[in-house]
């Protein structure tokens, strides 16, 4: 292993910007004449919209523009899609309301777009949308999960029973046979909280228009900035894709919040054009928190079957998965595809039914965040575990091995082929670092002073790196998830690849770099990876479903190959040999058998200059490009163990020790991939212990700005103890299986299973607050009392 | 924000001139309340009159058996304060609780007085300490001057000067935090002087800050934790929220108080 | 509109300025700083923390005009000329940063809690003292390293130029 190639932990290329004050974020922009943008949004969850009069605020200083839902109807500009169809039972297709970008007769949620105002400046662009006149018409608002369904109001005269659809997967004989056949039989009900995912840069975007070229320019906070291209290309209509180009610069986090295309870019872009100016519109955190797709948002009842022995023979599964007021722009996929298939977790389950109801309620949209589907998976599958082992009268983990698949490929009962995987290492592994053999002993000593210790497993499994296109087309998604990589050589040797990924983060400029540096033997600083900007980069699906190292690396790796195939044949002509002779190696063509070599960069000199080869039997040049599609999904899996210890007297929960094992595949920078497993499992123990976003009965978010949205601070949180280990992945060639979302979707069980067992019962839920701690934590003071 | 006049005297006495002469005139001190406040265009004074460079409102000072402490003084400069570290101690400690390190480097005791908001910390010390408040007009003392929530004796055109804390012989404070505002969810301060015992709660009171006379009397007994043992507040005239009921809140007021009292006899 | 002037990174600069400009609007918007971030509206994320008169503040909770003859540090004016400052540099080499954006906020915080604080701080001084500084990617591991790394190399000569000159 090089310095600076695969598998080292090589410090970040990108750091020196951030760290000196000069990343280049969207707000940091400004473009000439730059005018602002200020959303009027509805201060009501349901209501008709019976009058906007803009009258006597278009008047004030300043004022650009003031535009409605009317106006976008009247340039045909279209609604926000949602590109993944989902299926009934009944094999009919799911019921999507419109998504107008600004409200067209109703507002559906508090924060929904009723206007826009353009101004000369922001304080102008706010003070003209408070003189604007709306005359609403209140009607009752659709709140609760779980009672949605039933409710007498109706937010989208397309969705009967506010359903948007009633999903399956499975095979429902075969799991009640399996449940008549059981001896045990574990019953849960479950809540997977509502979050908020508050990346730390609000949401921005800078439209502008160039009237000469007759193009649009976007600058925006996007994870994908060629799907949000194609989406107001394709479905809304702003312009054909040639005449629009999407630059997503610097963006700082996303966890899937920035996947979408929302109402404001869309606005912002098309209204550039109507007051013939820039058009600037950036978050405050308060409408971050109003109009950011939340995540999760599952009511669910589960049950796990097992034998006498405590083999595990079925599993069923019903979840009411609440959407929000309309469906965002992956939002049908998470409850369904990137749910049910991975309840089957790591372990051989023969038969397995779970059934989705999926519900419009009046709140913000719910997409994926972080894990997206899987965290939900893994919380029931973990949650049932545990508990059934404790049923059982069984040690948790040993209980996991006697259950865990063993032998692959493996068939599950719900859609997935796991290639490879060995959970038992990871298992152990976990153990030791943890030191599991001492916990009862630390668990005395707590209780001498007064605190309950609890131990908590998760074994969670995900798939991810999605995905092959022809299978998530047969599920339903509107396009391929394959990525595409252009690598350019230039005439000196260094090398620029251009990437359809997209880093908010992740350190792709690094990480890309060091496959390069590894595969062509060429220094890390002769590297720059390129992404963001559709002008660049022709095509790509961008960075999300921890996909960017198994997909987005293996294009640039095919694409790789070929340039060393390509100089191959040049070095052929320069080093006057045969063309199958010349072998690469560190970063020289040699001829077999011979002194004779050809460096990397005086050969990319050569396929420039082209005096030594024909034109016509050999182009000249250095560039190639691939795209590349997977053969199946990557299937990260691993061990966390949280160990926590209860105040009984303030509900305070501390988390004492976290061991997290993890199975990613092969590693390219595990400086990199580790931060992201800690980031991960914070938003994990922040769901678990902190966050949860919530609506009162009107409809109103009560937790609203970080006052009362309790994010992980760090002294709410431990140091993690991160240890791995690796079955390379068989489906893409660099055996990757992606890293971005373990830690999300571990650790929710782990601290809910650890609390639980401190606390000696199972009647908790998420987020354990101190307050809910301390009233959990007195019945087990009186059970206590009473023994 | 709306737009507003900003005016920057040099002196206590101009202050109050400023802030008579300009029609709806607001005071800035730290500004970590108003100026949120402003922001979210939920309060918009058309002049405001920056205290910062009213060097007669800063300073602590030790005056016989008080510590005097000027109004512009910031949290920080108070916690770092040998005087009031030596003096009492426990205000010190408050005082580096307040906020996050930045917060407290603006803030300042004036503001947070005058603010009286019902999570703050300052009212609970100022309370169980019988702090005196001294105006630009007159004194008062911290019972009369908390009147209810953001509520206080302060009339138009008065300006805090100063807080005169008199000695304690022991103190102490123990906040539960709200975990997302990290505002005190509940705070106790317990102070003893003499043969008076004074325990003031904030952060729980549905009309700000107050004192818990039973806590008080079963302290005077004996000055330990231990005294308060089995003694519960009742649930009633308690702040309810969704982070904490008004049954949880209730509990942790005894359970502060204890750790309080704890740490002002050096058993934290 | 009210005149302004400080200090910023060593440079004087006044301006003409609407008294409701905030202080990271004024580096941001009127001196092209655009390091110090606004990653909220209620004084909590800490991605706006500069240093004024040597002392960390959240520049979204002060007024530009509050800083009249002040002298204000930012990210930008920490390294002194091409050498990073410890700080940074510890961040850098610690991987305490992600997407970047709570970062420059960190930094100052880190560099206001070592002067504050010293040069040997433990794990559990550093996390009580991040209280004003939210990372949403990181889950604080390496940024707890990185301040403890970086306060120790501040204690090795490397002192902080800026400070010094305040």
């Amino acid at each position: 292993m090089s310095a600076t190639g695969i598998g080292a932990p090589v410090r970040r290329k990108e750091d020196h910007r951030f760290i000196t004050g000069q990343g280049r974020y969207t707000d940091d922009i400004n473009r000439p004449g730059q005018a602002h943008a200020y959303f009027l949004r509805s201060p009501h969850a349901h209501a008709t919209l019976k009058k906007i009069d803009t009258k006597a605020a278009a008047a004030m200083p300043g004022v650009l523009g003031i535009f409605t839902g009317d106006d976008l109807a009247a340039d045909k500009i279209g609604g926000l899609i949602c590109g993944w169809m989902i299926h009934n039972k009944d094999g009919s297709p799911m019921k999507a309301g419109p998504h107008p970008a600004l409200a067209q007769g109703k507002v559906r949620y508090v924060g929904d777009h009723v206007a826009v105002v353009v101004a000369e400046t922001l304080a102008q662009a706010r003070d003209a949308a408070e003189a604007i006149e709306v005359d609403y018409g209140v009607l009752p608002a659709v709140v609760d999960t779980a009672t949605a369904a039933q409710a007498k109001t109706q937010l989208h005269a397309e969705a009967p029973g506010n359903t948007v659809f009633n999903w399956h997967l499975g095979d429902k004989d075969a799991t009640e046979k399996a449940f008549k056949a059981a001896k045990h039989v574990t019953k849960l009900d479950l809540v997977n909280n509502r979050l908020v995912p508050n990346a730390m840069e609000p949401r921005a975007a800078v439209g502008d228009y160039d009237q000469g070229e007759g193009a649009f320019t976007l600058y925006t906070t996007s994870q994908n900035p060629h799907v949000a291209r194609l989406v107001l290309s394709a479905f809304i209509g702003i312009a054909p894709e040639n005449k629009l180009r999407v630059i997503a610069p610097d963006v700082g986090g996303g966890f899937g919040s920035k996947i979408f295309i929302y109402a404001e870019e869309t606005v912002c872009v098309w209204a550039a054009k109507k007051v013939g100016r820039p058009v600037k519109w950036t978050s405050d955190r308060t409408e971050a928190f109003l109009s950011d797709a939340h995540g999760r948002d599952h009511v669910t009842h589960a049950e796990l079957a097992t034998d006498a022995e405590g083999k595990i023979l079925g599993m069923r599964v019903k979840t009411t998965a609440n959407l929000g007021a309309y469906l965002s722009t992956f939002s049908s996929s998470v409850p369904t595809y990137l749910y049910a298939p991975l309840l089957s977790g790591q372990y051989d389950i023969p038969a397995i039914y779970c059934e989705v109801d999926a519900v419009y309620t009046n709140t913000a949209p719910v997409d994926a965040y972080r894990g997206a589907g899987r965290p939900e998976a893994t919380f029931v599958v973990e949650r049932l575990i545990e508990v059934t082992a404790r049923q059982l009268g069984k040690d948790p983990a040993k209980f996991r091995m006697q259950n865990y698949i063993k032998k692959f490929p493996h068939q599950t009962p719900v859609i997935m082929m796991y290639d490879t995987g060995n959970y038992g290492a990871s298992m152990k592994k976990a153990l030791e670092l943890i030191d599991y053999k001492g916990f009862a002993k630390r668990k005395r000593d707590s209780g001498r002073n007064g605190k309950l210790r609890g131990i908590g497993f998760s074994s969670y499994i995900e798939a991810c790196g999605i995905a092959p296109s022809a299978a998530v087309g047969s599920l339903g998604a509107g396009v391929g998830l394959w990525e595409s990589a252009e690598v350019r050589v230039n005439p000196i040797g260094t090398i620029e690849v251009l990437t359809g990924s997209h880093s908010h983060g992740q350190g792709h400029e690094t990480t890309f770099a060091q496959l390069v540096s590894d595969r062509l033997g060429v220094p890390l600083e002769n590297v720059s990876i390129v992404h963001g900007d559709t002008d660049k980069v022709q095509m790509g699906m961008g960075t999300y479903g921890s996909r960017s190292g198994a997909v987005g690396m293996s294009a640039i790796a095919k694409a790789l190959d070929k340039v060393i195939a390509k100089g191959k044949k040049v070095a052929a002509y320069v080093l006057e040999a045969d063309e199958a002779d010349i072998d690469f190696k560190d970063g020289n063509f040699l001829v077999k058998g011979t002194d004779r070599k050809l460096d990397f960069g005086s050969c990319a000199l050569q396929a420039y200059v082209a005096h030594k080869f024909n034109g016509q039997d050999l182009e000249p040049g250095l560039k190639e490009g691939a795209f590349y599609d997977p053969t199946n999904f990557t299937f990260p899996a691993g061990v966390h163990i949280c160990e926590l210890e209860i105040d009984p007297d303030t509900g305070v929960t501390r988390i004492e020790r976290w061991a997290a094992v993890d199975d990613f595949g092969n590693v390219i920078n595990p400086m990199i991939v580790e931060g992201q497993v800690h980031g991960g499992i914070a938003q994990g123990v922040g769901q678990a212990l902190l966050e949860g976003a919530r609506y009162n009965a009107d409809g109103q978010l009560v937790t609203a700005s970080f006052m009362d949205y309790c994010m992980p601070r760090a002294d709410d949180l431990p140091s993690f103890q991160v240890g791995m280990t690796v079955t390379p992945c068989p489906s893409n060639p660099l055996g990757i299986k992606g890293c971005g979302e373990a830690g999300a979707i571990a650790s929710p069980p782990a601290v809910i299973n650890a609390i639980t067992d401190a606390l000696g019962h199972e009647d908790i839920a998420m987020p354990a607050t101190p307050q809910a701690v301390w009233r959990a934590a007195q019945k087990t003071l009186s059970r206590m009392a009473a023994e | 924000m709306y737009a507003f006049t900003y005016h920057r005297p040099t002196s206590a006495r101009q202050a109050a001139g400023l802030l008579a002469k300009k029609e709806d005139a607001k005071l800035l001190a730290g500004g970590h309340t108003l100026l949120p406040t402003m922001k979210q265009r939920l309060a918009s004074p058309a002049a405001l009159v920056d205290l910062s460079s009213c060097a007669d409102l800063k300073g602590i000072a030790r005056k016989g058996r008080n510590v005097v402490i000027g109004a512009m003084t910031t949290h920080a400069e108070v916690a770092a304060s040998p005087d009031v570290q030596e003096a009492i101690p426990a205000l010190a400690y408050l005082a580096s609780h307040i906020g996050d390190p930045h917060v407290r480097h603006r803030g300042t005791i004036g503001g947070s007085v005058a603010n009286n908001d019902p999570a703050a910390d300052y009212p609970a010390a100022l309370l169980a300490l019988g702090a005196t408040i001294v105006t630009n007009q007159r004194k008062l003392s911290a019972a009369e001057f908390f009147t209810g929530l953001y509520e206080t004796a302060l009339e138009e055109g008065e300006i805090i000067t100063k807080v005169s804390f008199p000695l304690a012989s022991k103190a102490g404070y123990a906040k539960f935090r709200n975990p997302a505002s990290r505002y005190a969810l509940v705070g106790v301060f317990v102070a003893k002087r003499g043969s008076e015992i004074a325990v003031a709660v904030t952060g729980a009171g549905e009309g700000g800050v107050f004192r818990w006379p039973e806590a008080e009397a079963a302290l005077k007994a004996r000055f330990t934790a231990k005294s308060l043992d089995g003694l519960k507040h009742p649930a009633k005239g308690i702040n309810a929220d969704m982070h904490a009921d008004a049954e949880y809140r209730a509990h942790l007021i005894g359970v502060m108080a204890k750790q309080a009292v704890a740490q002002a006899t050096g058993k934290a | 509109m009210a005149n302004v002037t400080m200090t910023v990174n060593g440079k004087a600069v006044t301006a003409n300025v609407d008294p409701r400009t905030l202080l990271v609007q004024f580096l941001r918007e009127h001196l092209r700083l655009t390091g110090t971030h606004v990653g909220c509206d209620t004084s909590q994320c800490g991605a706006c923390v500069v240093h004024l008169d040597g002392k960390a503040v959240k520049s979204c909770t002060t007024l530009a005009l509050a800083c009249e003859g002040a002298s204000v540090t930012t990210i930008e004016g920490l390294a002194s000329g091409g050498a990073l400052h410890p700080m940074q540099e510890a961040f850098r080499e610690h991987h305490g940063l992600q997407c970047g954006f709570c970062t420059p906020g960190m930094i100052m915080s880190a560099v206001d809690m070592v002067n504050r604080r010293g040069h040997a701080l433990d794990e559990k001084t550093i996390r009580e003292d991040l209280d004003g500084n939210i990372c949403r990617c990181t889950g604080y591991h390496n940024i707890v390293k990185a301040v403890a790394a970086g306060a120790e190399a501040m204690g090795k000569g490397a002192a902080p130029v800026r400070q010094a000159a305040e």
